[in-house]
């Protein structure tokens, strides 16, 4: 601001000074430019706007919520409620069929495919891959090895509660580790493991006594296993005859898991996705080809 | 005329003009700022936080040392497609004890806020040690060392009375037992195990790494990312309540 309030005009272009003089040169006071200026007021008029629709100013306990009533969180549940809305012509048809009816129905199983394989993308495939396939340790879902049964029920029953969860409807098995709490010495270990791998098809190791093998396995492992190997589904117990092993098919692998085994878990998903999604996700399982 | 006259003490005392940028400055930030801190939709309560118990504050230690916010977000926000793949939106009062928050801007891995109880701990382990044997096109680096690295106590116990000293609601029992409850949480059926149940009612006690000789850093790392958005029971909360 200038130092006298006289307006001190320049001589040469007309102007209006601010009256600053620095060593005889004097500043030029040239108003802003109009379209400038509008714009600039036309944003203090626009923020009076907004603090009328939308939620602006902090008040004691709450805020003024503006006459749009907006709210991020209300819009995102609409969006939400909208999406599943939108789905809910088939979902609420999927949720109230049965699974053999989702199956055979050529509308609802093209939906629960889709729904199915997007599901899977996020909260499956971490585990058992992609397509499906598995890893050591988690499960093959294409292969027909089936622990805990290729039912679709039984899919879904694993789906819901999961395996050694947190859940008390959940599918428990729990191997006991013959070596490492010392059920089973060394020696029987290596007869039963080659009893075992003699059964599956695998190379045993020379000078073992299968015989001892075969009474140790009636003794200790059949009563989940199933006494010609073949697995029991009821009690997790998994077919020692098939093609895949979870843990790896290999005369080494067979005495490691003895040894001291591992006990796979599978989180429940009935608190993480609806049941529209879990019946998807199980016809979609079931259809990677070992469904049964 | 006179107001505008006033104004030349601004301008002609450097020292007076810095005051009354901080004062104009500071206006702007109290206005935005101080309300969130009474506001009831940004304090809202909810069942079910609890502090971080001492072996899940030296897994987000581990969490904030290794940079994994660097490509993980903790913040689900309210939109819809976040809701549809994570679960429902973040509350500010589930990052009440977190010093820092980790909620992030930038996704390189998928947010992690709700991922406690999507897998077991066995994926997390190799996982962790090895993302690539599980997910093949990951790009996330290995932490194998976790496995080794036997947890340092000390820097929990440290680490945990800095927080109650912040304002973590611990009490000095937690405080002062945090280097045992830290062993105690991955060891279970010990003693110590059973005194930290009384202590911590609500926490998981797991041998969370399948390595139950030690406890390691990926113990603590794994009973963190395990509890990650499973406090707050959504069963019983109200969205509308807290709308505005």
């Amino acid at each position: 601001m200038s130092d006298t309030h006289q307006k001190e005009i320049d001589q040469l272009s007309g102007v209006e000074t601010t009256g600053h003089e620095w060593d005889g040169l004097k500043e030029l006071n040239n108003p802003l430019p109009k379209w400038w200026l509008y714009l600039f007021y036309a944003t203090i008029a626009w923020a009076v706007v907004y603090w009328v629709l939308y939620p602006s100013w902090p008040l004691i306990s709450s805020y003024t919520t503006g006459v749009l009533g907006s709210s991020q969180r209300a819009e995102a549940i609409a969006a939400y409620e909208a999406g599943v809305a939108g789905r809910s012509e088939f979902a609420d048809k999927i949720v109230a069929a049965s699974l053999d009816e989702i199956s055979s129905d050529q509308e609802l199983r093209q939906f629960a495919m889709a729904n199915g394989q997007a599901a899977f993308g996020d909260n499956c495939a971490p585990c058992h891959g992609t397509g499906g396939t598995g890893f050591i340790g988690y499960p093959n879902l294409q292969d027909d090895t089936w622990i805990w049964g290729g039912t679709m029920d039984a899919i879904q029953t694993t789906l819901l509660y999961g395996i050694r969860s947190d859940y008390d409807d959940t599918r428990f098995g729990d191997m006991p580790a013959f070596g490492a709490d010392e059920i089973l010495s060394d020696e029987e270990i290596d007869q039963v493991a080659n009893f075992v791998a003699s059964k599956a098809g695998l190379e045993t190791d020379d000078g073992v006594d299968l015989a001892a093998g075969e009474t140790l396995y009636i003794d200790n492992c059949a009563a989940c296993h199933g006494d010609a190997l073949e697995g029991i589904q009821e009690l997790g117990g998994p077919s020692l005859v098939s093609a895949n092993y979870l843990y790896g098919k290999s005369l080494d692998a067979i005495k490691t898991q003895i040894h001291n085994p591992k006990n796979g878990v599978m989180p429940g998903w009935v608190d993480r996705l609806d049941p529209a999604t879990i019946k998807s996700l199980t016809v979609y399982v079931h259809s990677f080809g070992g469904g049964q | 005329m006179s107001v505008w006259a006033k104004h030349k003490i601004f301008e002609k005392n450097t020292f007076v003009l810095l005051i009354g940028i901080l004062v104009a400055v500071s206006v702007g930030g109290i206005v935005e700022i101080a309300p969130l801190f009474y506001l009831k939709s940004t304090i809202e309560k909810t069942e079910g936080m609890r502090p971080y118990t001492p072996l899940e504050l030296a897994g987000r230690e581990i969490y904030v040392r290794e940079g994994c916010y660097t490509c993980h977000s903790q913040m689900i926000r309210p939109m819809r497609d976040e809701l549809e793949r994570y679960g429902h939106f973040s509350l500010a009062a589930e990052s009440m004890y977190d010093h820092p928050f980790q909620w992030g801007s930038k996704r390189t891995g998928p947010d992690l806020a709700r991922v406690g109880g999507k897998y077991s701990d066995a994926w997390h382990v190799e996982h962790l040690i090895n993302p690539r044997s599980l997910v093949p096109a990951s790009i996330m680096p290995g932490y194998p060392f976790l496995a080794n690295n036997r947890l340092d106590t000390r820097d929990v116990a440290q680490h945990v009375a800095t927080n109650s000293l912040i304002g973590v609601p611990y009490t000095e029992e937690q405080v002062n037992s945090a280097a045992r409850d830290a062993l105690a949480q991955a060891t279970p059926d010990s003693d110590a195990a059973f005194e930290f149940e009384e202590r911590w009612p609500t926490a998981t006690i797991r041998d969370f790494d399948g390595n139950p000789g030690e406890v390691t850093e990926m113990d603590a790392l794994v009973a963190y990312l395990q509890m990650l958005g499973t406090l707050v029971d959504f069963s019983i909360y109200d969205n509308q309540a807290n709308l505005r």
